[in-house]
Protein backbone atom coordinates (compact mmCIF):
# COMPACT_ATOMS: atom_id res chain seq x y z
CA UNK A 1 0.00 0.00 0.00
CA UNK A 2 1.48 3.35 -0.91
CA UNK A 3 0.89 6.65 0.85
CA UNK A 4 -1.86 7.83 -1.44
CA UNK A 5 -3.84 4.64 -0.98
CA UNK A 6 -3.36 4.89 2.74
CA UNK A 7 -4.57 8.48 2.84
CA UNK A 8 -7.60 7.51 0.80
CA UNK A 9 -8.28 4.67 3.17
CA UNK A 10 -8.22 6.80 6.32
CA UNK A 11 -9.87 9.95 4.98
CA UNK A 12 -13.46 8.75 5.52
CA UNK A 13 -12.96 8.12 9.22
CA UNK A 14 -10.06 10.20 10.48
CA UNK A 15 -12.49 12.90 11.68
CA UNK A 16 -14.44 10.27 13.58
CA UNK A 17 -11.25 9.10 15.24
CA UNK A 18 -10.50 12.67 16.25
CA UNK A 19 -14.00 13.28 17.59
CA UNK A 20 -13.96 10.10 19.63
CA UNK A 21 -10.55 11.02 21.04
CA UNK A 22 -11.80 14.48 21.89
CA UNK A 23 -14.91 13.04 23.53
CA UNK A 24 -12.73 10.94 25.82
CA UNK A 25 -9.71 13.18 26.37
CA UNK A 26 -11.65 16.48 26.17
CA UNK A 27 -8.64 18.62 25.29
CA UNK A 28 -8.19 19.38 21.59
CA UNK A 29 -4.40 19.06 21.68
CA UNK A 30 -4.47 15.68 23.33
CA UNK A 31 -7.11 14.49 20.90
CA UNK A 32 -4.93 15.59 18.00
CA UNK A 33 -1.96 13.75 19.45
CA UNK A 34 -4.07 10.65 19.95
CA UNK A 35 -5.32 10.82 16.36
CA UNK A 36 -1.77 11.11 15.07
CA UNK A 37 -0.79 8.16 17.20
CA UNK A 38 -3.62 6.02 15.90
CA UNK A 39 -2.86 6.95 12.29
CA UNK A 40 0.82 6.13 12.75
CA UNK A 41 -0.11 2.76 14.21
CA UNK A 42 -2.39 2.09 11.28
CA UNK A 43 0.38 3.02 8.87
CA UNK A 44 2.77 0.65 10.60
CA UNK A 45 0.20 -2.10 10.33
CA UNK A 46 -0.73 -1.34 6.75
CA UNK A 47 0.26 -4.77 5.48
CA UNK A 48 -2.13 -6.56 7.81
CA UNK A 49 -5.10 -4.24 7.29
CA UNK A 50 -6.62 -6.33 4.53
CA UNK A 51 -7.69 -9.00 6.94
CA UNK A 52 -10.04 -6.67 8.82
CA UNK A 53 -13.35 -6.43 7.05
CA UNK A 54 -13.83 -2.94 8.44
CA UNK A 55 -10.70 -0.87 8.90
CA UNK A 56 -12.88 1.91 10.27
CA UNK A 57 -14.22 -0.24 13.11
CA UNK A 58 -10.69 -1.41 13.78
CA UNK A 59 -9.45 2.17 13.92
CA UNK A 60 -12.25 3.21 16.25
CA UNK A 61 -11.53 0.33 18.61
CA UNK A 62 -7.87 1.25 18.55
CA UNK A 63 -8.70 4.88 19.35
CA UNK A 64 -10.96 3.82 22.19
CA UNK A 65 -8.27 1.62 23.72
CA UNK A 66 -5.54 4.19 23.23
CA UNK A 67 -7.55 6.96 24.89
CA UNK A 68 -8.66 4.78 27.79
CA UNK A 69 -5.02 3.79 28.37
CA UNK A 70 -4.10 7.43 28.25
CA UNK A 71 -6.73 8.31 30.84
CA UNK A 72 -5.69 5.40 33.02
CA UNK A 73 -2.03 6.36 33.04
CA UNK A 74 -2.98 9.91 33.90
CA UNK A 75 -5.02 8.74 36.84
CA UNK A 76 -2.25 6.39 37.92
CA UNK A 77 0.24 9.22 38.04
CA UNK A 78 -2.26 11.18 40.10
CA UNK A 79 -2.55 13.90 37.54
CA UNK A 80 -5.78 15.78 37.35
CA UNK A 81 -7.23 15.96 33.92
CA UNK A 82 -7.26 19.65 33.40
CA UNK A 83 -9.99 20.89 31.18
CA UNK A 84 -8.40 24.24 30.57
CA UNK A 85 -8.14 23.89 26.84
CA UNK A 86 -11.79 23.18 26.62
CA UNK A 87 -12.40 26.10 24.35
CA UNK A 88 -12.70 25.59 20.66
CA UNK A 89 -10.26 27.30 18.41
CA UNK A 90 -13.05 28.86 16.45
CA UNK A 91 -13.04 32.61 16.68
CA UNK A 92 -15.95 34.93 17.34
CA UNK A 93 -16.39 34.03 20.97
CA UNK A 94 -19.21 36.47 21.41
CA UNK A 95 -21.26 35.05 18.62
CA UNK A 96 -20.59 31.56 19.81
CA UNK A 97 -21.72 32.42 23.29
CA UNK A 98 -25.03 33.64 22.02
CA UNK A 99 -25.62 30.91 19.48
CA UNK A 100 -24.52 27.84 21.20
CA UNK A 101 -24.74 28.42 24.89
CA UNK A 102 -27.21 25.61 25.34
CA UNK A 103 -25.17 23.45 22.98
CA UNK A 104 -22.14 23.99 25.21
CA UNK A 105 -24.24 22.82 28.10
CA UNK A 106 -25.07 19.62 26.27
CA UNK A 107 -21.37 19.06 25.61
CA UNK A 108 -20.50 19.61 29.25
CA UNK A 109 -23.13 17.18 30.39
CA UNK A 110 -22.00 14.51 27.94
CA UNK A 111 -18.41 14.91 29.07
CA UNK A 112 -19.52 14.32 32.65
CA UNK A 113 -21.00 10.94 31.77
CA UNK A 114 -19.15 7.71 32.56
CA UNK A 115 -16.68 6.86 29.79
CA UNK A 116 -18.66 3.92 28.50
CA UNK A 117 -21.83 5.97 28.07
CA UNK A 118 -19.87 8.82 26.58
CA UNK A 119 -18.46 6.57 23.89
CA UNK A 120 -21.82 5.01 23.14
CA UNK A 121 -23.45 8.44 22.76
CA UNK A 122 -20.57 9.44 20.51
CA UNK A 123 -20.94 6.32 18.37
CA UNK A 124 -24.70 6.40 18.13
CA UNK A 125 -25.95 9.97 18.33
CA UNK A 126 -23.07 11.70 16.66
CA UNK A 127 -21.50 9.16 14.30
CA UNK A 128 -24.72 7.21 13.83
CA UNK A 129 -23.33 3.71 13.84
CA UNK A 130 -25.66 0.73 13.95
CA UNK A 131 -26.03 -1.06 17.26
CA UNK A 132 -24.33 -4.11 15.84
CA UNK A 133 -21.18 -2.11 15.01
CA UNK A 134 -21.21 -0.34 18.38
CA UNK A 135 -21.53 -3.66 20.18
CA UNK A 136 -18.47 -4.95 18.38
CA UNK A 137 -16.38 -1.84 18.97
CA UNK A 138 -17.38 -1.67 22.64
CA UNK A 139 -17.05 -5.41 23.14
CA UNK A 140 -20.55 -5.52 24.65
CA UNK A 141 -23.80 -7.14 23.58
CA UNK A 142 -26.43 -5.07 21.79
CA UNK A 143 -28.90 -5.06 24.67
CA UNK A 144 -26.26 -3.70 27.03
CA UNK A 145 -25.45 -1.00 24.49
CA UNK A 146 -29.12 0.00 24.24
CA UNK A 147 -29.50 0.10 28.01
CA UNK A 148 -26.40 2.25 28.45
CA UNK A 149 -27.48 4.54 25.64
CA UNK A 150 -30.96 4.97 27.05
CA UNK A 151 -29.47 5.79 30.43
CA UNK A 152 -27.11 8.35 28.91
CA UNK A 153 -29.81 10.04 26.87
CA UNK A 154 -32.07 10.29 29.88
CA UNK A 155 -29.28 11.79 31.98
CA UNK A 156 -28.57 14.41 29.34
CA UNK A 157 -32.17 15.49 28.95
CA UNK A 158 -32.70 15.51 32.71
CA UNK A 159 -29.83 17.96 33.15
CA UNK A 160 -31.00 20.01 30.21
CA UNK A 161 -34.51 20.39 31.60
CA UNK A 162 -32.99 21.37 34.92
CA UNK A 163 -30.84 24.09 33.40
CA UNK A 164 -33.87 25.20 31.43
CA UNK A 165 -36.04 25.62 34.48
CA UNK A 166 -33.27 27.49 36.26
CA UNK A 167 -33.32 29.90 33.38
CA UNK A 168 -29.75 29.06 32.39
CA UNK A 169 -30.56 28.69 28.78
CA UNK B 1 -44.70 16.68 10.28
CA UNK B 2 -47.05 14.60 12.35
CA UNK B 3 -46.65 15.69 15.96
CA UNK B 4 -47.97 12.42 17.37
CA UNK B 5 -45.36 10.54 15.44
CA UNK B 6 -42.58 12.81 16.73
CA UNK B 7 -43.76 12.42 20.32
CA UNK B 8 -43.85 8.69 19.85
CA UNK B 9 -40.34 8.71 18.37
CA UNK B 10 -38.99 10.83 21.20
CA UNK B 11 -40.32 8.33 23.68
CA UNK B 12 -38.75 5.43 21.80
CA UNK B 13 -35.57 7.44 21.46
CA UNK B 14 -35.04 7.71 25.19
CA UNK B 15 -35.54 3.99 25.56
CA UNK B 16 -32.81 3.40 22.99
CA UNK B 17 -35.20 1.73 20.60
CA UNK B 18 -35.16 4.04 17.61
CA UNK B 19 -33.42 3.10 14.38
CA UNK B 20 -30.85 5.27 12.63
CA UNK B 21 -33.51 6.38 10.12
CA UNK B 22 -35.89 7.42 12.89
CA UNK B 23 -33.14 9.28 14.70
CA UNK B 24 -32.33 11.16 11.53
CA UNK B 25 -35.97 12.08 11.27
CA UNK B 26 -35.87 13.46 14.80
CA UNK B 27 -32.73 15.45 14.02
CA UNK B 28 -34.35 16.98 10.97
CA UNK B 29 -37.44 17.88 12.96
CA UNK B 30 -35.52 19.50 15.80
CA UNK B 31 -33.27 21.46 13.51
CA UNK B 32 -36.30 22.98 11.79
CA UNK B 33 -37.75 26.33 12.76
CA UNK B 34 -41.15 25.24 14.00
CA UNK B 35 -40.60 22.94 16.95
CA UNK B 36 -43.66 22.54 19.15
CA UNK B 37 -43.47 24.46 22.41
CA UNK B 38 -43.54 21.42 24.68
CA UNK B 39 -40.75 19.74 22.68
CA UNK B 40 -38.46 22.76 22.76
CA UNK B 41 -36.38 21.25 25.56
CA UNK B 42 -35.02 18.57 23.21
CA UNK B 43 -33.83 21.04 20.67
CA UNK B 44 -30.43 21.74 22.20
CA UNK B 45 -29.60 18.07 22.50
CA UNK B 46 -30.24 17.27 18.86
CA UNK B 47 -28.71 20.56 17.85
CA UNK B 48 -25.54 19.61 19.64
CA UNK B 49 -25.40 16.21 17.99
CA UNK B 50 -25.52 17.63 14.52
CA UNK B 51 -23.03 20.40 15.32
CA UNK B 52 -20.61 17.94 16.94
CA UNK B 53 -20.52 15.97 13.73
CA UNK B 54 -19.00 18.97 11.99
CA UNK B 55 -15.76 18.90 13.93
CA UNK B 56 -12.86 18.01 11.71
CA UNK B 57 -9.35 16.78 12.20
CA UNK B 58 -7.58 19.65 10.51
CA UNK B 59 -3.97 18.68 10.96
CA UNK B 60 -2.10 17.21 8.07
CA UNK B 61 -0.71 13.75 8.40
CA UNK B 62 2.89 14.77 8.82
CA UNK B 63 4.49 11.44 9.62
CA UNK B 64 4.37 10.28 6.02
CA UNK B 65 6.13 13.29 4.54
CA UNK B 66 8.59 13.59 7.39
CA UNK B 67 9.77 10.01 7.09
CA UNK B 68 10.39 10.36 3.39
CA UNK B 69 12.40 13.57 3.75
CA UNK B 70 14.54 12.02 6.44
CA UNK B 71 15.27 9.04 4.23
CA UNK B 72 16.37 11.25 1.37
CA UNK B 73 18.44 13.38 3.67
CA UNK B 74 20.31 10.40 5.07
CA UNK B 75 20.93 8.99 1.61
CA UNK B 76 22.35 12.31 0.47
CA UNK B 77 24.50 12.59 3.59
CA UNK B 78 25.95 9.11 3.21
CA UNK B 79 26.70 9.72 -0.46
CA UNK B 80 28.61 12.87 0.48
CA UNK B 81 30.56 11.05 3.18
CA UNK B 82 31.41 8.17 0.86
CA UNK B 83 32.54 10.52 -1.90
CA UNK B 84 34.66 12.43 0.57
CA UNK B 85 36.32 9.27 1.82
CA UNK B 86 36.92 8.05 -1.71
CA UNK B 87 38.60 11.23 -2.93
CA UNK B 88 40.65 11.54 0.24
CA UNK B 89 41.88 7.98 -0.16
CA UNK B 90 42.72 8.49 -3.81
CA UNK B 91 44.56 11.72 -3.07
CA UNK B 92 46.67 10.03 -0.42
CA UNK B 93 47.47 7.16 -2.75
CA UNK B 94 48.82 9.55 -5.38
CA UNK B 95 50.90 11.35 -2.78
CA UNK B 96 52.45 8.07 -1.69
CA UNK B 97 53.37 7.13 -5.20
CA UNK B 98 55.06 10.49 -5.77
CA UNK B 99 57.44 10.05 -2.85
CA UNK B 100 60.05 8.90 -5.35
CA UNK B 101 62.39 5.97 -5.29
CA UNK B 102 65.75 5.57 -7.06
CA UNK B 103 66.22 2.78 -9.50
CA UNK B 104 70.01 3.04 -9.29
CA UNK B 105 71.45 1.78 -6.01
CA UNK B 106 74.59 3.91 -6.26
CA UNK B 107 72.56 7.02 -6.77
CA UNK B 108 70.33 6.15 -3.88
CA UNK B 109 73.35 5.71 -1.65
CA UNK B 110 74.78 9.07 -2.73
CA UNK B 111 71.52 10.79 -2.15
CA UNK B 112 71.18 9.29 1.30
CA UNK B 113 74.72 10.31 2.13
CA UNK B 114 74.01 13.80 0.94
CA UNK B 115 70.96 14.00 3.10
CA UNK B 116 72.80 12.71 6.17
CA UNK B 117 75.64 15.16 5.53
CA UNK B 118 73.21 17.99 5.41
CA UNK B 119 71.76 16.84 8.68
CA UNK B 120 75.11 16.53 10.44
CA UNK B 121 76.24 19.91 9.12
CA UNK B 122 73.21 21.48 10.68
CA UNK B 123 73.81 19.64 13.90
CA UNK B 124 77.39 20.93 13.90
CA UNK B 125 76.14 24.48 13.52
CA UNK B 126 74.27 23.86 16.75
CA UNK B 127 77.38 22.45 18.42
CA UNK B 128 79.47 25.46 17.33
CA UNK B 129 77.18 27.80 19.11
CA UNK B 130 77.73 25.76 22.25
CA UNK B 131 81.46 26.71 22.23
CA UNK B 132 80.61 30.08 23.72
CA UNK B 133 79.31 28.25 26.70
CA UNK B 134 82.60 26.36 26.96
CA UNK B 135 84.54 29.59 26.82
CA UNK B 136 82.46 30.97 29.61
CA UNK B 137 83.04 27.83 31.63
CA UNK B 138 86.85 28.16 31.22
CA UNK B 139 86.99 31.77 32.28
CA UNK B 140 84.77 31.01 35.23
CA UNK B 141 87.13 28.28 36.34
CA UNK B 142 90.10 30.65 35.95
CA UNK B 143 88.49 33.24 38.17
CA UNK B 144 87.37 30.89 40.86
CA UNK B 145 90.68 28.99 41.00
CA UNK B 146 92.76 32.09 41.63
Amino acid sequence: MNQLEFVNLITPFKDKVFRLAKRLLVSTEEAEDATQEVLVKLWDKKQGLDKYNSVEAFAMTMTKNYCLDQLKSKRASNLQIVHNNFTDRTPLMQQQLEDSDSLTWVEKIINELPEQQRMIVQFRDIEQYEFEEIAKMMDMNETAVRVALSRARKTIIEFMTKTHSYGLR
Amino acid sequence: MDLDRIENLVEKYFEGETTIAEEKELQTYFSSEDVAQHLEQYKAMFGYFSSAKEQKFEQKIPFLAKKRNLAWLSIAASVVVLLGMFTFYNYNMNQNQDLGTYDDHQKAFEETQKALNLLSKNVNVGVQSMEYVNEYQESKELIFKN
